[in-house]
């Protein structure tokens, strides 16, 4: 329960972090928060030989509005998102779902680079990563690139990224909206979703002009549903929508059986949670003028 | 070998040859005998560990002992003494918000997070904050209380 010996470099710029990297030889690991990698070393399932320290480089934590998009800098923490009132106007899905990451001194430490770089397919910011078609910076030893977070999700606790990759900033396009929900099972609160949705929608001259479904705790990657999203533009509002709606999402998701839930209860709650969230999302925008 | 300095509790402390591999949590204890931060699971689920580090609460667990360089620390032994409770201990004594105790530390610490951020307007909400906090005693009930009736002694003190 204790990490095997490594050797520990605390760059003061990006540039100096992934130099560390490559000069690792793949044997390196990044360590930004610690949420999930301590866990990781403590048990000796991640035993790099050399640990690259960001907490020293300045100018790696902030959240900035770009106009159509919201930047976020990789070294914020949960609970600067949780907190942020720029997040909760301008980014309010992500909002209500901050208070759902981990538990306060978890989310005290943790940061959304280290949360999407570790991509476990039932934690929030992977998710609300999928749902607004956020695109993820990284610096890397070939320069810098952007990664849309489709491509970036691989498989449990898998991304994209080469070895001597590092994420640095995620922007987050601002969505239209007339209504949304965010909504999410766990067995303790905090713990990881057994099963949740995000929601947004708008609405058209007759019926939904738009809309924005995501899903986790159902796939081995968070999942945007394009297909459920289409469905539903093309279903007519009326007091079973939300019931046609919640099984439209069952049939697009093949959940796992685990030790917290079998396949059939996670795909029954999402079903109840999907129409939960519709509800929510439809009512909210009767609501405005 | 690194050396870390940082201040515990008002208290400065200049250690050398501190390897990075050593967790937070271990160099409390085992470097400064600070005892009172309890070790549980080692994996950041169980919140024995929970101390602040400069001025929010953290899993000593999950951080390690080099990245506290510089940090200002508070672990239980800073609240108060036995024989000058803080106001938070005085509440779990008020309440019986113990048993075996092994628990305490962390859900004193959390607890003291919480009412500085938090409104902690029902008791949801204190139980939604106490989540990552593990008693195995299960005295959850007597721990709530005691932090309801902080929160509104806090709530009292304000102008």
């Amino acid at each position: 329960m204790k990490p095997a010996k490594f050797e520990y470099v605390l760059p003061m710029t990006v540039e100096a972090a992934v130099e560390a990297l490559v000069a690792s030889n793949g044997e390196g690991k990044v360590l930004a928060g610690g949420q999930s990698l301590l866990p990781l070393l403590n048990f000796r399932m991640a035993r790099p030989a050399v640990l690259v320290d960001l907490n020293g480089i300045k100018g790696l934590s902030y959240i900035e509005d770009r106009g159509d998009c919201i930047a976020i800098g990789a070294l914020t923490r949960h609970r600067d998102l949780e907190h942020s009132p720029l997040i909760a106007a301008r980014l309010p899905v992500m909002s209500a779902a901050m208070r759902h990451v981990a538990h306060l001194a978890i989310r005290n430490r943790g940061t959304i680079g280290g949360s999407l770089s570790h991509a476990d397919p039932a934690a929030e910011l992977p998710m609300l990563a999928a749902f607004y078609d956020a695109r993820i910076s990284v610096r890397g030893p070939a320069g810098h690139r952007t990664i849309a977070a489709e491509a970036f999700f691989v498989d449990a606790l898998t991304n994209c990224l080469e070895p001597e990759e590092i994420v640095v900033e995620i922007e987050f396009p601002v969505l239209q909206y007339d209504g949304w929900a965010f909504e999410e099972v766990a067995r303790r609160f905090g713990d990881f979703a057994l099963a949740s949705i995000a929601i947004s929608i708008r609405r058209g001259r007759s019926g939904l002009e738009d809309a924005r479904i995501a899903v986790m705790g159902v796939a081995d990657t968070p999942l945007r549903l394009k297909e459920a999203e289409q469905e539903l533009l093309a279903m007519e509002l009326d007091d079973r929508t939300a019931d046609r709606f919640s099984e439209v999402v069952a049939s697009k998701v093949s959940p796992n059986s685990d030790l917290h839930a079998s396949a059939e209860y996670r795909r029954h709650l999402l079903a109840q949670l999907s129409r939960r969230a519709l509800q929510t999302a439809l009512a909210e925008g009767m609501s405005r003028p | 070998m690194t050396d870390v300095s940082v201040r515990v509790n008002g208290e400065r402390y200049d250690e050398t040859d501190v390897e990075p591999r050593m967790l937070l949590s271990d160099f409390l204890r085992d470097r400064l005998a600070l005892t009172g931060t309890h070790v549980g699971c080692e994996h950041g689920v169980c919140g024995a560990c929970t101390v602040l580090v400069n001025g929010d609460s953290v899993r000593s667990c999950l951080m390690l002992a080099v990245q506290a360089n510089g940090a200002e620390i508070v672990t239980v032994e800073g609240l108060g003494s036995p024989e000058r409770l803080n106001a938070l201990q005085a509440q779990f004594r008020e309440h019986h918000g113990l048993q075996c105790g092994f628990c305490t530390p962390g859900m004193l610490m959390t607890g003291e997070d919480l009412l500085r951020k938090y409104p902690l307007a029902t008791d949801e909400d204190i139980r939604e904050g106490l989540s990552g906090n593990l008693c195995r005693c299960t005295g959850y009930q007597n721990i709530v209380a005691a932090i309801r009736s902080a929160a509104a002694m806090r709530t009292e003190d304000e102008p």
